[in-house]
């Protein structure tokens, strides 16, 4: 029916152009939007089969990846949608209630991958059990941080010195928790050129967790008194590595010299099926504008020196010693079995 | 070795006993004084105090009349042991060893929590009449050991009064220069303090009755303190006071003012000279041959060393290479430095320390500066310079700290808490002032739980450092003591009678 085309194709422009205009203010808004937008074109949009419904998915996927390709958590959706699609698929399929088969064995990932299933059969139950899937998932994603402020007692002890970078909502939702029973100090790396640092030592200082403001230039100096690091990220990246803010290498090289455990909170919304070959790829990396860094003040500077900004730093895995997600947390090398249950392989090219 | 330590406590064993001896006299006085009607006066509980604490401590306890006669004692005995040690010097230098090593003392800069060493410091400059600062607001616990305080133009200029004589108007200029930053860098404040000096002691005539030699180095005493208020002095600084109290010290009695003044202030000529305008240039030729064509260099900060070697391996030895200035907030020393580069047609990267993951993989060396070499390998260079070195050698670059020998100091560090300078807090705030999507934090003392830290120095580990440009050659970060005692021989060499 073309209005209900058209009302798809409206939604599906409202979002490309809040994406482009960047007024998703994080992953996280950015994340339960997306699925939100996802609920709604699969539940209006015409379809046969899953087959069909896949390759509908896919498409639009493509052209949101396009629009943004470092906004890796919109893939992520996609992904998850697809293999939320073949898992009911398969389960409806069997005919069988019981729950999918989670505990697939390693053997069975490396040798059964190309048992070609065929999605082309019409089955009437399959678009509510999409929907209510879809509609746990939502849950799942709105109550993540909670789910990671909740593990906070196990990870900071008491007096401890907690070193963190720039501003992300779930250390300082975690830090809060734990501050209600602990009493421990923090200090916060500022993090230009934007400075988020600044933020939250006033939010956490406002929740009465003392707080020490540093330039980015005393982390290693600072570092020698610090017990753990605690730090967000943008996306965690299929070998375990990170895509985080600028700094946050320095920052995990200075923890690994002094053997500071460097822990990452990321959602599993944020996991990500791809590589990082090199640092120059495309979508990897993001420039600001230079200006922040050399203000257009310096007339005389700004047209003979070249100044870059970029936005991500690639954090090896070995620098990394836990991820707290939350569904518990895992080290770095347990990544690729979590992204086996999150996404299937054949959608990881969308 | 082990005679040597024998002589050692013989030697001690010889002034303890005199010491000795002059205690059991002083206390045989006391009684015999206490056999005598005491004066039942408020001093009744004192003496009965003291006493019971048999100290040996001189206060004035009985009457006004004895303490004069106390304080002639002590001259008297102070006397004596000039004496004494100046007989064993004449022997051999063994008595002069011990005393350095039982009693090197630890700076005051780094007491700041202690009630005992304050309160002496403040004693003594109300004496000197040097101006004292508040103390900050809210102090960093993990530094508090290190002076915090809040340090305004205005606050040390304050209680200073137009003609008092203690400190020199050019010592006044200096540290108000030194306390805004106009003379920044270790080079440039060792050579100014030169300069200074050089005035104070053309304008110093000796007093009636007093020797140069002694009287100008406590006629100093008072610009050094205020020189510290305005700012902690740097590592430079003090090897110049060193040097310069050795040769006042030095100065033979017999000679006039003005031959005195005339030789002190060829000395300071000859230091300048030798240690900072030729060790500069010999350390330029020394790196500029590290420098190749096709070169892409990495430096932090502002170091005046530095700009001289691209300079010249630019300019005259025409290599092409480009360089790559990292900065920092909030001092922003790294926009001085690329000022000056492009000023000179070399072609610039600018960027902040935090994209230095970003760029390393295509740098081929690091220059940095140094404002001291330790003993133990480390160098103290400004904050952040560690991180650079520590993200290069991550990457496999090599790290070339360039320092003239005069900055090599005896003191080790491992660590950057112990001995740093805090600069002002609210630099870290006025760094963000025109960005409006910052949040603004312009109200953080309204915030109990939060403090703002601006560190100064650090300690960057010898090991991330590949070489050190000196002008004595490129040494390993571990030869820093051997070039110390090699120096150390030099003065003494130069200086014994």
């Amino acid at each position: 029916m073309p209005s209900l085309e058209s009302e798809i194709e409206g939604i599906i422009e409202t979002f490309t152009n809040n994406l482009k205009q960047r007024k998703f203010k994080g992953s996280r808004d950015l994340a339960l939007n997306s699925v939100q937008l996802w609920k709604k074109i699969i539940g209006q949009m015409k379809w046969q089969n899953a087959r069909e419904l896949m390759d509908k998915i896919k498409e639009i996927g493509k052209d949101f990846q396009e629009t943004s390709p470092s906004e890796t958590v919109i893939g992520n959706m996609t992904r998850r949608m697809l293999k939320i699609v073949r898992d009911e698929y398969a389960m409806l399929q069997k005919g069988k209630q019981e729950d999918s088969d989670l505990q697939e064995s390693l053997q069975k990932i490396l040798t059964a991958d190309e048992v070609d299933v065929d999605y082309s059969k019409n089955i009437p139950l399959l678009k509510p059990a999409i929907m209510e899937h879809i509609g746990e998932f939502l849950i799942e994603l709105e109550s993540s941080e909670i789910d990671i402020s909740a593990q906070a007692l196990e990870h900071i002890h008491a007096n401890e010195i907690i070193m963190t970078i720039g501003y992300s909502k779930t250390v300082f939702a975690f830090l809060k928790t734990a501050a209600k029973d602990r009493a421990f100090q923090v200090i916060v790396a500022e993090c230009a050129p934007f400075y988020h640092g600044h933020k939250l030592a006033a939010d956490l200082a406002e929740a009465q967790i003392s707080t020490t403001l540093i330039p980015d230039s005393a982390i290693f100096a600072m570092m020698a008194r610090v017990n753990k690091v605690i730090i967000g990220t943008h996306s965690v990246m299929a070998n375990g590595g990170l895509k985080a803010v600028c700094g946050t290498h320095t920052l995990a090289l200075a923890a690994k010299h002094y053997s500071v455990p460097f822990v990452v909170c990321a959602p599993m919304f944020k996991l990500c099926p791809e590589y990082v070959c090199s640092l120059d790829q495309d979508g990897f990396n993001q420039f600001a504008s230079p200006e922040e860094v050399l203000s257009n003040d310096e007339g005389m500077l700004v047209s003979r020196v070249n100044v870059y900004n970029p936005i991500f730093d690639y954090v090896p895995p070995e620098l990394v010693t836990l991820f707290i997600s939350n569904t518990g947390g895992n080290a770095p090398s347990y990544i690729y079995r979590l992204l086996s249950e999150l996404y299937h392989s054949l959608d990881v090219q969308l | 070795m082990e005679t040597g330590k024998k002589v050692q406590s013989e030697g001690s064993e010889k002034t303890k006993q005199e010491i000795m001896a002059e205690r059991k006299a002083k206390k045989a006085e006391k009684a015999a004084k206490k056999s005598q009607p005491i004066k039942t006066t408020e001093h009744g509980a004192v003496t009965i105090l003291s006493e019971s604490i048999q100290t040996n401590t001189v206060k004035a306890d009985e009457t006004g009349k004895s303490k004069a006669d106390l304080k002639a004692e002590r001259r008297q005995k102070q006397e004596a042991q000039r004496a004494a040690k100046a007989a064993s010097v004449t022997e051999g230098k063994q008595s002069v060893a011990p005393k350095v090593q039982q009693g090197k003392r630890i700076p005051d800069q780094i007491q700041a929590d202690r009630p005992s060493v304050e309160k002496r410091l403040v004693k003594r400059y109300v004496s000197q009449k040097v101006p004292q600062l508040p103390p900050a607001e809210r102090k960093v616990q993990l530094f508090s050991h290190l002076q915090q305080q809040e340090r305004t133009l205005e606050l040390l200029t304050k209680d200073l009064a137009v003609n008092q004589s203690k400190i020199h108007p050019a010592v006044i200029k200096l540290g108000l220069q030194y306390a805004s930053g106009i003379i920044c860098g270790s080079n440039a404040r060792a050579v100014a303090l030169l300069e200074a000096f050089k005035r104070v002691i053309s304008d110093y005539s000796t007093p009636e009755q007093k020797e140069l030699s002694r009287d100008l180095e406590v006629s100093l005493k008072p610009c050094i303190n205020f020189l510290k208020q305005c700012r902690p002095i740097s590592v430079s600084m003090g090897n110049v006071i060193r040097f310069l109290k050795r040769h006042i010290t030095n100065i033979p009695s017999e000679s006039t003012d003005v031959q005195a003044k005339k030789c002190l202030h060829e000395e300071i000529e000859k230091y300048i000279h030798e240690n900072v305008e030729l060790a500069g240039k010999t350390i330029c030729e020394e790196a500029s041959k590290k420098i190749s064509s096709g070169d892409v260099i990495l430096t932090y900060g502002y170091s005046s060393l530095l700009l001289q070697i691209l300079l010249k391996a630019f300019n005259e030895d025409n290599k092409k290479f480009r360089v790559i200035v990292l900065d920092s907030s909030p001092r922003s020393e790294g926009l001085q430095f690329l000022r000056r580069l492009v000023a000179f047609k070399i072609p610039s990267v600018y960027m902040l320390i935090s994209g230095a993951s970003y760029v390393m993989p295509e740098v081929n060396k690091v220059f940095l500066g140094a404002h001291a070499l330790l003993a133990n390998g480390n160098v103290m260079s400004r904050v952040g310079s560690s991180q650079v070195a520590l993200v290069a050698k991550a990457h496999n670059v090599p790290v070339l700290v360039c320092c003239e020998t005069h900055k090599f100091c005896d003191r080790v560090q491992t660590d950057s808490f112990v001995f740093n300078e805090l600069g002002n807090p609210d630099d870290l705030v006025a760094a963000v002032k025109g960005k409006p999507s910052v949040h603004s934090i312009a109200n953080w003392r309204e915030l109990p739980k939060l403090s703002l830290l601006n560190l100064t120095y650090d300690v960057m580990p010898g090991d991330l450092v590949t070489a050190v440009i000196t002008e004595l050659g490129s040494v390993p970060c571990t030869s820093v003591p051997v070039v110390l005692r090699v120096k150390h021989a030099e003065t003494v060499q130069l200086t014994s009678p």
